[in-house]
């Protein structure tokens, strides 16, 4: 895929700007606006200009857990601290608040609505991820037989992981009958890695 | 009355969704955590009916934020007991999904996403407030759209489409009820609104009476709005369409029990209103039920008769007539999900659902024929099934309140869905199989020897389903009780009132 050195440059600059802002919703969303889903929200919009100039693949190599991994932790991350309090006696959600007086910084708020905020963030980047998973592959595809590869118009360097590391998206997207397995095979079931790799 | 097991038949399954998302590699890991959490939730469901029904109701408020200002969950003993007939189904269905396909051989997707539904289907009964119930619908409808899909041949993703768009329109609408609701109150939650909802003016009353019937009519199947129903269920999976017939509508039906009775006081109560449009449903319902063919299509149009007779019941609007309600709609859940999973295992069986195809199975599967008999004659409503007693216990009630002419259509209908399950009966489990599609019918061999039924979880799954309600109508007695108790509380809004206001006031 033959890609636009204006459009590389500016996802490269943009992309920390960007994250950078969706952190800051992050931090300040307890009482102003912001919070883990705006931020989440904030963070999938930089990963989408990344795939707008390298595909799924440059989406891929921006993350080193699996989007289904940052999705489920962060799922749990939220729910745990809503059921926290519990443990402790109190209500469902109940949160606290903590205020420090490091020196030299002065006073210092935290927050326990921050921990289930952050789990919220996890949730949406994850989703965004699989998203891209999902419907990113066909039209990645699509294009290379269009276009074949040529090599990229800039000299960006890849200083990121090898792809090789990658389970295939098909885990999750396979087409396994749920419903007849007589019709899959004796044992009703198939090798989910294999179906579309 | 404050206890902290109150939020956890929501929170257990969401916890454990995300660690079978987390896991989704390890396919053992992901059926033990699910298995686990929904296990729990059966006690703790038991646990939270056997301490309502000590106290009344039990509430607790999310964030330590008291009633009118935080949201409140609420466990009365009508939800309590919905709790607990729904996390057992969704156990046993669980148990037959992967007795059907196999530890390994369930979609990757399907654990979290059943979670998903178990948590929503909770929520819904819990919740104390009308946005976390629109909440609780949404995570459920979310859910039910994949799990609808989930295999995505092409009349999945048609009839999917059906369903998705219809419920969308719901819950379209039940935001923007919530929001008039909201305008003209300045609440959203239960108890409060069961307060001020009393001084609007009658017009406005009966208006939002009649919006929060059309909205959870959808999603119930009544009357004029059913028709998305026996179109999209019978597509999906076969442990899927179980569960959906179980609970959904019956969370619909729940809905309109719960803000009928305490939203609005008694002069603004839909009860003729209800008792015709219940008439109509069941007639519609068993109607459509005697022209199908296909298995699972007439069971759904079965669900859709079904319902007519708890609206019918709720028509009354009087405490034997809810009474009665609540005892049928736990009986009704066991029936039709035992249906459904005995219809998975005919299809596995035979390979076909067809009435007109199918036959012989009284002798090449005994098993399966009396998994059938039981909730057939239940549904039909003869002694001495489960079913009997439930409609003994709504007509009476009808008679009681001297609704003539409705307690003559429940009678009609209940015949009716008799003569459709003889059909059933006499084509599939008696009839010979149709003569030249002999391969299509049994599996080379089985003749002889009569059949277990299908591998050893489903079959189990589904015998679970059927003792319990053989249990039913055994325990009726006391049953029957403790909907008498949920019944007249239900009639008597201020226990709900007072319970979650606290003893502050």
């Amino acid at each position: 895929m033959r890609r636009s050195l204006i459009v590389a440059v500016s996802v490269r600059l943009l992309y920390p700007s960007i994250m950078v802002l969706s952190l800051y919703f992050l931090f300040a969303g307890h009482n102003q606006p912001g919070g883990g889903f705006v931020g989440g929200l904030a963070a999938s919009g930089a990963i989408s200009l990344r795939y707008v100039n390298g595909g799924v693949q440059a989406v891929r190599r921006s993350f080193r857990l699996q989007p289904w991994t940052i999705l489920g932790s962060g799922l749990a991350l939220s729910v745990g601290t809503a059921i926290f309090p519990m443990l402790l006696g109190g209500a469902i959600l109940e949160h606290g608040t903590l205020k420090l007086h490091p020196p030299l910084l002065g006073e210092v708020k935290a927050t326990s609505a921050l921990p289930f905020d952050i789990g919220v963030y996890a949730l949406v980047i994850g989703l965004a991820l699989m998203i891209f998973e999902a419907f990113g592959d066909d039209l990645d595809d699509e294009l290379e037989m269009i276009e074949p590869p040529t090599t990229p118009a800039t000299s960006i360097r890849e200083e990121y992981r090898p792809l090789s590391q990658h389970v295939p998206a098909s885990m999750w997207l396979d087409d396994d009958e749920a419903d007849d397995s007589d019709e899959s095979g004796p044992d009703g079931r198939r090798n989910p890695g294999a179906v579309d790799a | 009355m404050s206890s902290a097991l109150v939020p956890l038949p929501i929170v257990l399954p969401l916890l454990a969704a995300a660690l079978t998302v987390v896991f989704g590699r390890f396919r053992v890991a992901q059926r033990i955590t699910a298995l686990a959490a929904l296990g729990a939730n059966v006690g703790i469901s038991i646990a939270l009916l056997v301490r309502a029904d000590d106290v009344g109701v039990v509430t607790m408020d999310a964030g330590g934020w008291a009633a009118p200002l935080g949201i409140t969950y609420v466990v009365d003993r009508l939800s309590a007991i919905m709790l607990v007939t729904s996390s057992l189904m969704l156990l046993v269905v669980l148990i037959y999904a992967i007795g059907q396909q196999g530890v390994k051989g369930i979609h990757v997707g399907f654990d979290p996403i059943y979670l998903v539904l178990a948590a929503g289907v909770s929520a819904s009964f819990i919740t104390g407030d009308m946005f976390n119930l629109f909440v609780a619908f949404e995570m459920m409808l979310a859910a039910s759209y994949v799990l609808l899909t989930l295999g995505g041949r092409s009349d999945q993703i048609r009839a999917g489409m059906t369903y998705v768009v219809i419920s969308l329109a719901a819950s379209a609408l039940f935001i923007t009820a919530l929001a008039l609701l909201y305008s003209a109150t300045g609440t959203v939650n239960m108890a409060d609104l069961a307060e001020r909802i009393p001084q609007l003016s009658d017009g406005v009353r009966t208006g939002f009476s009649l919006l929060l019937i059309l909205v959870f009519g959808i999603k119930a199947g009544l009357f004029p709005l059913f028709f998305w129903l026996p179109d999209s269920y019978p597509t999906a999976p076969g442990p899927v369409t179980a569960i959906f017939a179980g609970l959904l509508t019956k969370v619909g039906v729940y809905a309109i029990i719960r803000t009928q009775t305490l939203l609005f006081p008694p002069e603004s109560q839909q009860g003729t209103a209800l008792l015709v449009i219940g008439g109509l449903t069941m007639v519609v319902g068993v109607l459509g039920a005697l022209a199908q063919d296909d298995l699972k299509r007439l069971l759904s149009f079965h669900i859709v008769g079904q319902i007519g007779y708890m609206i019918f019941g709720l028509g009354l609007f009087t405490v034997a007539g809810v009474s009665a309600v609540v005892f049928y709609i736990v009986q009704t859940i066991l029936v039709k999900t035992n249906l459904f999973l005995v219809a998975g295992l005919v299809d596995r069986h035979t390979g076909s659902s067809r009435v007109s195809v199918v036959g012989g199975i009284v002798r090449s599967a005994p098993v399966i024929a009396v998994f059938f008999a039981v909730p057939a004659l239940s549904l039909a409503g003869l002694p001495p099934s489960s079913g009997f007693a439930g409609k003994f216990a709504l007509l009476d009630a009808g008679v009681e309140a001297q609704q003539w002419w409705i307690v003559a259509v429940a009678l009609l209908v209940s015949l009716l869905t008799l003569f459709s399950m003889t059909k059933i009966w006499a084509g599939a489990f008696w009839g010979e199989p149709e003569s030249g599609d002999r391969a299509v019918i049994a599996p080379e061999g089985s003749e002889p020897r009569p059949s277990r039924g299908g591998p050893p979880l489903m079959v189990a799954a589904t015998g679970i389903t059927v003792a319990l309600s053989i249990a039913y109508v055994v325990f009726a007695g006391p049953i029957y009780g403790l909907a008498e108790r949920a019944g007249t509380d239900l009639m008597n809004p201020s226990v709900y009132i007072d319970a979650v206001f606290g003893s502050d006031r």
